[in-house]
C-alpha cells in the first residue's frame, strides 16, 4: 500500500503491513519475466484480431483496398510488429500447452500420468490443426 | 444472499480463448500477415480468399476466434495492468476498457463476416 494513505484498523488486529513492491519486480528473475511475457502475449492475440479484422474490411471492400492492405503488411514497421507478434502468438501457444497438464493432474490407477502424456497429444493436434488451416488457405 | 462472482465465466472465456489463440493464430498470422505478403509462399488469389471466407463454416470459425480471443486478452491483459503495473484501484477504468473492447471488437467481427458479399 502506497504511503500517505489514511492509517485504518479493524476490530481485532491491526492494518495488514504490505511493503510496496517495485513496479519492475518482474525484471529480477527469468520465470517472473517469463510471467510477464506470457501476460503480454494477450496484447499480441489482439493485435492479429485488429490485423484480421483489417483484412476481412479490405478483403469485402473489394481487389484494390484487398491490394492496399498487402501494401500496409509490407510496410517495414508493420512487418516488424508482426515478427514480434509471431514470437508472442507462439510463446502464448507453447507455454499454454506446457500448463494443460499442470491444469489437469490426470491419474490413472492413482498414478500421475506423465506431464508429456498430456502436452504432448496438445502438440500433435497444434501441427494437425495448422496443417489443415495451411492446406485450406494455399487451396483456395 | 452474497453477489455471484462473475469472475468464473470470464475465466472460462479466457481459458477457451487461449485454446483457440493457441491453435489458430500462430499459423494464420505467419501465413497471411508475413508469408504471403512478403512473397515467401505463393499467395491465393483474391478471389480465392474471398470464396473460402464466404463459407458458412468459415464465418463461423472465423467469429469463434474472434470472440474467444479478443475475451482472452481481456482477461489477461486486466490482469497484466493489475500485477504489473499495480494499478488494480483503476479497476472502474480497466474493467470497462477491457471487456467493453472485446465486446466491441466481436461486434464489428460479427458485423463484418455478417456482411460479407
Amino acid at each position: 500500500m502506497s504511503e500517505g494513505r489514511k492509517l485504518e484498523y479493524t476490530e481485532f488486529r491491526p492494518r495488514w503491513y504490505r511493503s510496496r513492491v517495485s513496479t519492475w519486480w518482474w525484471m529480477g528473475r527469468w520465470s517472473y519475466l517469463k510471467f510477464i511475457l506470457r501476460e503480454i502475449s494477450s496484447v499480441f492475440v489482439a493485435w492479429f484480431i485488429v490485423e484480421l479484422l483489417m483484412a476481412l474490411n479490405a478483403l469485402s471492400s473489394g481487389p484494390q483496398e484487398y491490394g492496399a492492405f498487402q501494401d500496409f503488411l509490407r510496410n517495414p514497421v508493420v512487418v516488424f510488429a508482426n515478427f514480434i507478434s509471431l514470437f508472442f502468438v507462439v510463446f502464448h501457444a507453447v507455454t499454454w500447452f506446457n500448463l494443460a497438464p499442470k491444469a489437469m493432474a490426470v491419474r490413472i490407477r492413482g498414478k500421475r500420468v506423465p506431464n508429456l502424456m498430456i502436452a504432448g497429444p496438445n502438440y500433435i493436434a497444434w501441427v494437425v490443426v495448422s496443417a489443415l488451416v495451411a492446406w485450406f488457405l494455399l487451396r483456395a | 444472499m452474497t453477489k455471484r462472482s462473475n469472475e468464473p465465466v470470464l475465466w472460462v472465456l479466457f481459458s477457451a480463448g487461449g485454446v483457440v489463440a493457441a491453435f489458430l493464430i500462430p499459423v494464420l498470422l505467419f501465413l497471411l500477415f508475413l508469408a504471403f505478403p512478403l512473397g515467401w509462399i505463393a499467395s491465393p488469389s483474391y478471389h480465392g480468399l474471398l470464396e473460402l471466407v464466404r463459407l458458412p463454416i468459415t464465418r463461423l470459425a472465423l467469429f469463434v476466434l474472434c470472440f474467444f480471443s479478443l475475451f482472452h486478452w481481456a482477461h489477461r491483459f486486466r490482469y497484466t495492468l493489475y500485477d504489473g503495473l499495480q494499478i488494480k484501484h483503476l479497476n472502474q477504468l480497466i474493467f470497462p476498457f477491457c471487456y467493453g473492447g472485446a465486446v466491441l471488437g466481436s461486434v464489428i467481427a460479427g458485423y463484418l463476416l455478417w456482411n460479407i458479399r
